[in-house]
């Protein structure tokens, strides 16, 4: 027969029916559930946790932009899911050669995404036309010619761990960033 | 073989004769009997090229003055591969179209055009293939200057 007591009122941390992720949380903001913060900070952490990709790639770039989704890289870690519309995007990757031809359709898929609206180049052909600097007159000697870009990505083409540390800087603009003085 | 071939194509042209030394063996051919040799090169049963690979052109330079224009055939009953050859007028390099005889020649020999600014007479539809519709000069030409800006956009590095 087991006898009842006071204690078994309580909460038990080591009850087999409660999350254990809650335990830090209970500890540190106790029972009120109350947080309290910037509603910059607020805001920024919210969109820095869900940048969506446009689904764009122009080159061999995008090879490395597709490794970046899949699982032993798992991009969707970072809430980001790629959209097949501008309109629904954040974040441009622009992943590959931009060519004269190609420059008027990054321009305008650039324009119909909805500010705020961010732009990583990945790879040198975006970054300064690569190895085509020289002698290609088809190419676009850095995408920055045409769109304004937040962050740039070395390598040729980047690997995707390169991919991810752009992502995570432009996740630091994000977090510096005020609604009241807008950058951008 | 290349020999026979040789034969078949003096029937029209009695200027062709063989160049070089390499894969594939190549003839060339007098501008204005292309068409002819190609047609009998297409049609007749002891050569029958019934596909057009490629077809590329060469700028020789302002010095020479010459342009080339490289059609590549195959035989695909006799698993035999030739080059024709034609040189122009680097001035006003212009020969007929092959659109007529294989229908693959259509976007080659814009390519060509769009690259070199060769024209190809009777062509259903000549227009540039790669490069903008806007864009000034044949990049491939050895005389080719970029443009300064194209839509605003700077060219050079």
């Amino acid at each position: 027969m087991s006898a009842t007591t006071k204690n078994d009122q309580l909460p038990d941390p080591a009850s087999a029916s409660e999350d254990p992720s809650s335990f830090a949380y209970k500890e540190s903001f106790g029972s009120s559930g109350l947080i309290i913060t910037k509603v910059d900070n607020l805001f920024n952490w919210s969109r820095l946790s869900s940048l969506f990709p446009m689904t764009f790639g122009i080159a061999c770039c995008a090879i490395e932009y597709m490794s970046t989704g899949t699982s032993p890289y798992d991009m969707d870690r970072f809430g980001m899911v790629p959209r097949a519309t501008p309109r629904q995007s954040d974040v441009m990757i622009v992943a590959g050669t931009v060519t004269f031809k190609m420059a008027d359709r990054v321009r305008r898929l650039y324009e119909q995404m909805a500010e705020p609206r961010y732009v990583i180049s990945m790879g040198s052909c975006s970054n300064c036309g690569g190895p085509y600097w020289q002698h290609g007159y088809h190419v676009v000697k850095g995408v920055d010619r045409v769109i304004p870009v937040d962050v740039y990505v070395p390598g040729c083409p980047p690997r995707p761990e390169a991919l991810i540390g752009g992502i995570l800087k432009l996740h630091e603009i994000i977090r510096n960033e005020t609604l009241i003085n807008k950058q951008s | 073989m290349i020999e026979r071939l040789l034969s078949l194509v003096k029937e029209v042209d009695g200027s062709a004769e063989i160049v070089g030394n390499a894969f594939p063996p190549t003839l060339s051919v007098s501008r204005n009997a292309l068409p002819d040799a190609a047609r009998v090169l297409h049609s007749s049963p002891a050569a029958y090229f019934d596909q057009l690979s490629c077809v590329t052109g060469v700028d020789n330079g302002p010095e020479a003055n010459t342009m080339e224009v490289i059609y590549h055939l195959y035989s695909i009953p006799f698993n035999v591969s030739l080059a024709l050859k034609v040189t122009l007028n680097r001035d006003n390099p212009e020969v007929e179209s092959l659109c007529s005889i294989w229908k693959s020649a259509n976007w080659l020999e814009r390519e060509t055009y769009d690259m070199l600014g060769i024209r190809f007479i009777n062509h259903p539809d000549l227009r540039r293939l790669l490069m903008p519709a806007d864009w000034e000069g044949f990049p491939l030409r050895k005389d080719y200057q970029e443009m300064d800006t194209y839509r605003e956009v700077k060219v050079k590095y």
